[in-house]
């Protein structure tokens, strides 16, 4: 029996290919073949939400998606996002709200905040709640992290407003 | 020179006080922290252990030929054979009178004591290697009967479960003060009620974790651990392996969360770190999340029976309780497990006048997972009994909630005092306290707010819990028991050539901001920009011995001998300069790195430029100046065992009668810390912690069945508190310094979890008290509510 398969996909915008166990699950190949540290692995049961990592645009469990799965998809991860300074203005609301302590649900955090962005652009404190329901942060009780996506999501938007009048 | 404190904190240039973003937590918002699982080492092996599926078992046999032919396997390692380098523990203290455990193995020898109990190492070149190898290891054990239920734990019939200490009771304490019983006859309202609380977990989101590299050549064992405490890490280990201590250095680097979980020994930390001798290379650990649930320490699991006597005008002149708890098959090395209920002892009834006080605690063996020490240790449980039955003298009284707690606390103006207990207190502000949170709250309107929905059939509850909380503790909390714990903590700081600075704390990080209000603390005392101060936390080679975080003493302790180090460094800075500019030092000053003239605020000479000439050009500095650029300060409380902070909190809640739903609306929170070193640090401090609390008091519990097995050991199944369910919080505070430093702070980590408990379930039975239903038992769970309401 072939334990391994051969995947070629996208990581951080660098084309990439590799052979993987057959069971092996995305968030060990990020972070064993890839060294991408943070991809968190804080359940391996997809509850806690730390090892959220962009597939194909999407919030993903990457404890909960083989690694083969991502054969021809687009993965990203916070490395990514930093480098190419997509969420740059989240981080900067993140830090100056200190909507972190330990740091280990940050990453999935950030990743799941992303893609609430770029869904709705005015979530109201509740969607904000409903969507990082699914990420355990144990230091922080939630609130500086809503806070820090709202304040993003009302800079981005005024930012946005000017074009939006003409 | 002698610069008034006020003068110093108040500087200009003082970021004392200010909301400065943590310095340290941009590369955690980059994905680039290093955890102890990010660190590299070359030649790494991984382990697995073997865990007991049953309560209580012998062991009968381990056939490990199988899996020692499977692929990557390095080692297979049983208890008897991991014992002749670690050495077994007990975990007692001496000021503990009568507390008793049995040896402890970092692999079980002969007999497992409860469900995750590790008793068979598998090293392999991967983990997955090693679970596989594991998975076909062939374990014979022999059933024991298991002590599960703590109420039966004394019974004569229930037996020992370690034979040679004759019997379950691993410690018991009374403590009678005053006159209870006259006190209780002359009363004209006596409540009671018995209290359950579950047993529940810390759940890191980054599991425990240690990585032990032992290098023969060297003679050097290097630990990277996920970790509080290193110093006492290293001073265990040196131990319990044998080793000298300068054979073993331990490091701290990001912790993804502890709240008191990562600073207990684990034998299977131990284990990892004795493999790494016998295998002479790194060896590493992460536990999964099951292992997590069955080996990390649990907490709690009490049952209360109290009684409160009221006058007929609402005075609270005695409390009588009874305190039973079971702590798992050992008491946890080396803090023990009886701290827990010796603290709710102390704090039962803490922020109140009665003189009159009797508690008895028992503190029994059991099979479950041990428990220990974890955040706002026994706070919860005695604010709990305390404000439950406040609550229920103030329904029978017919008095209001708010105006009962006015009546009893101890007046802002009567300090200092001891409380009912025997505890010490410097310096409360209970009545400025509460008076705050009902302001905050608008609690009249809020009371408006809750009859008139309750015509509608709307149900909504407001609780109010008063709380006091243990801080900076001395060395009267272990050291006096003979655990070699430090209590005491330095700090050493540097005045590098460029004119930076570089701290070196012996309190360490794990998210609460440690670092941050270090260089606070740091950059004020010396007067360089925060932004030219580093700060090196978690390693035993380079910073100075201390405790490490637990028991929110990082800022009133660590932050004080930073502030002792860096007026000292500041001092011998402004003597040198003093020299070189042939001026009294005491008419110099610095601010913003420069050394200014501290009448006109001129500036006279920068730090670059004394440093050049001290560290590169000494020959040119005039006879006799003999700078010192690095100091080392340390710092203990000493005037009294514990600072105690206090505060209230109030929670705003609607439970659906039909479904036994809470939907939490609102919290409140005033505490006092103290000076408040970096007001956005402890008010996150202090949410952070209510959420935690309000998990105990709604959601977390560890089930266990009638044999002893754990039922819901993954996080699908147990229920922590997510964004959904938590409230928005608001955080005030009052300032009651401490003159034990000159800082003035004290600690923040424990208030949110004191308080947060009582003030949820006393809004649930407020919300409850039209049906005449009351709950008593955490957590609170919708089946809770529907079998008090008689639903179910």
């Amino acid at each position: 029996m072939d334990r391994e398969r051969a995947i070629a996909f996208t990581l951080n915008a660098e084309p990439t290919r590799c052979r993987v166990e057959a069971r092996s699950h995305l968030g060990d190949l990020l972070r064993l073949e890839y060294g991408l540290t943070s991809v968190h692995l804080g359940c391996e049961h997809g509850v806690c939400g730390a090892c959220t990592v962009l597939v194909d645009g999407h919030a993903v469990r990457s404890c909960l998606m083989l690694a083969v799965q991502a054969d021809g998809a687009v993965v990203e991860t916070i490395e990514g996002l930093t480098e190419r300074g997509a969420i740059a203005d989240l981080q900067d609301a993140f830090h100056v709200r200190n909507a972190l302590q330990c740091g280990y649900c940050t990453p999935g955090m950030l990743t799941t905040a992303t893609e609430l962005l770029s869904q709705n652009t005015t979530p109201s404190r509740a969607a904000i709640r409903a969507a990082i329901g699914g990420n355990y942060c144990r230091c922080t009780g939630y609130q500086a992290i809503v806070d820090a996506i709202a304040t993003t999501a009302a800079a981005r938007a005024t930012a946005a407003a000017p074009e939006a009048g003409e | 020179m002698s610069e008034s404190r006020l003068t110093l904190v108040d500087r200009p240039n003082s970021y004392i006080g200010r909301s400065v973003p943590r310095p340290n937590a941009r590369r955690l918002l980059e994905g680039r922290g290093t955890y102890v699982d990010d660190i590299p080492a070359a030649r790494l092996a991984h382990v697995a252990f073997l865990r007991s599926p049953a309560a209580h078992a012998r062991i009968v046999h381990i056939d490990a030929v199988a899996a020692k032919a499977m692929p990557g396997i390095i080692a297979v390692v049983t208890g008897p054979e991991l014992a002749s380098v670690c050495s077994p523990w007990v975990g007692v203290l001496s000021h503990f009178k009568g507390l008793k455990s049995a040896p402890q193995h970092a692999l079980a020898i002969d007999r497992v004591t409860w469900v995750g109990e590790p008793f068979c190492a598998i090293v392999a070149r991967t983990r997955a290697e090693a679970e596989d190898a594991a998975g076909v290891i062939d374990v014979e054990l022999e059933r024991l009967p298991a002590v599960v239920d703590m109420e039966t734990a004394l019974d004569l019939e229930t037996p020992a479960i370690h034979p040679e200490l004759g019997d379950n009771l691993a410690f018991e304490r009374i403590l009678d003060a005053g006159d209870v019983d006259a006190a209780f006859k002359g009363a004209a309202l006596v409540v009671e009620e018995t209290f359950r609380f579950g047993r529940h977990t810390g759940v890191c989101l980054e599991p425990r974790a240690i990585m032990a590299d032992w290098q023969p050549a060297d003679g050097q064992l290097t630990v990277h651990h996920s970790f509080q405490a290193p110093h006492m890490m290293q001073d265990i280990l040196c131990k319990h392996l044998a080793l000298p201590e300068s054979a073993v250095r331990v490091i701290c680097r990001d912790v993804g969360g502890s709240f008191g979980i990562k600073v207990h020994i684990y034998p299977d930390e131990m284990a990892t770190c004795a493999l790494s001798l016998m295998l002479k290379r790194p060896v590493k650990f992460v536990a999964d999340r099951l292992e997590s649930f069955t080996s990390d320490i649990h907490a709690r699991d009490h049952r209360v029976t109290a009684r409160m006597a009221f006058s007929a005008e609402g005075d609270i002149l005695a409390i009588d309780m009874d305190d039973l708890t079971g702590i798992g098959p050992y008491s946890v090395y080396p803090r023990t497990s009886a701290v827990e209920a010796n603290q709710v002892m102390n704090l039962t009834g803490g922020p109140y006048r009665h003189a009159h006080y009797r508690a008895r605690a028992r503190v029994v063996l059991q099979n479950k997972a041990p428990t220990c020490q974890y955040r706002a240790v026994g706070h919860p449980i005695a604010t709990m009994v305390t404000e439950g039955l406040v609550d229920l003298g103030a329904e029978k009284l017919g008095i209001d909630p708010a105006a009962i707690r006015l009546r009893n606390v101890i007046a802002d103006d009567a300090y200092p005092c001891t409380g009912a207990s025997g505890i010490k207190f410097e310096k409360l502000s209970h009545q400025a306290a509460i008076a705050k949170l009902l302001a905050m709250m608008d609690y009249d309107a809020l009371r408006a707010e809750q009859a008139a929905l309750r015509k509608r059939a709307v149900y909504r509850g407001i609780g109010l819990a008063a709380f006091i909380e243990i801080t900076n503790p001395s060395a009267a909390f272990y050291g006096v028991g003979g655990a070699r714990i430090s209590s005491q903590d330095g700090c050493t700081i540097r005045l590098d050539p460029q004119g930076g600075i570089v701290a070196a704390t012996s309190v360490t990080e794990q998210g609460q901001g440690t670092e941050g209000i270090i260089a606070q603390i740091v950059a004020t005392a010396t007067g360089v920009p925060m932004d030219r101060v580093k700060i090196i936390s978690g390693d035993t080679q380079v910073t100075p011995y201390g405790g490490g975080t637990w028991a929110s003493r990082g800022a009133g302790i660590g932050g004080e001998a930073a502030w002792q180090a860096g007026k000292a460094l500041r001092e011998n800075v402004l003597s040198v300069a003093g020299a070189i500019l042939q001026t009294q030092p005491d008419a110099l000053n610095i601010r913003g790195g420069v050394v200014v003239d501290e009448a006109s605020g001129v500036e006279r000479i920068t730090l670059s430029e004394l440093g050049r000439i001290v560290y590169f050009r000494p020959d040119t500095l005039p006879p006799g100046v003999k700078p010192e650029f690095m100091v080392t300060r340390h710092y203990v409380p000493k005037d009294y065992p514990f600072a105690f902070t206090n505060g209230v909190q109030a929670s705003y809640l609607e439970v659906d009668i039909d479904t036994g739903f809470v939907t939490l609306l609102k919290h409140w929170c005033v505490e006092d810390c103290g000076t408040v070193l970096n007001p956005l640090l402890v008010d996150e401090q202090i949410r952070g912690g209510i959420v935690q609390g309000i998990g105990g008091a709604l959601f977390e519990h560890c089930l266990y069945d009638a044999d002893g097995q754990l039922l819901n050991g993954s996080m699908a199944d147990y229920l922590v508190p997510m964004a959904g369910e938590m409230p928005d919080i608001d955080v005030a505070h009052v300032v009651s310094a401490t003159g034990s430093s000159e800082i003035g702070a004290k600690g923040a980590g424990e208030a949110g979890t004191a308080g947060a408990p009582a003030a949820v379930v006393n809004a649930i039975n407020d919300a409850l008290r039209p049906f005449g239903a009351r709950v008593s038992s955490q957590p609170v769970t919708p089946e809770v509510i529907l079998a008090a309401l008689g639903t179910i």
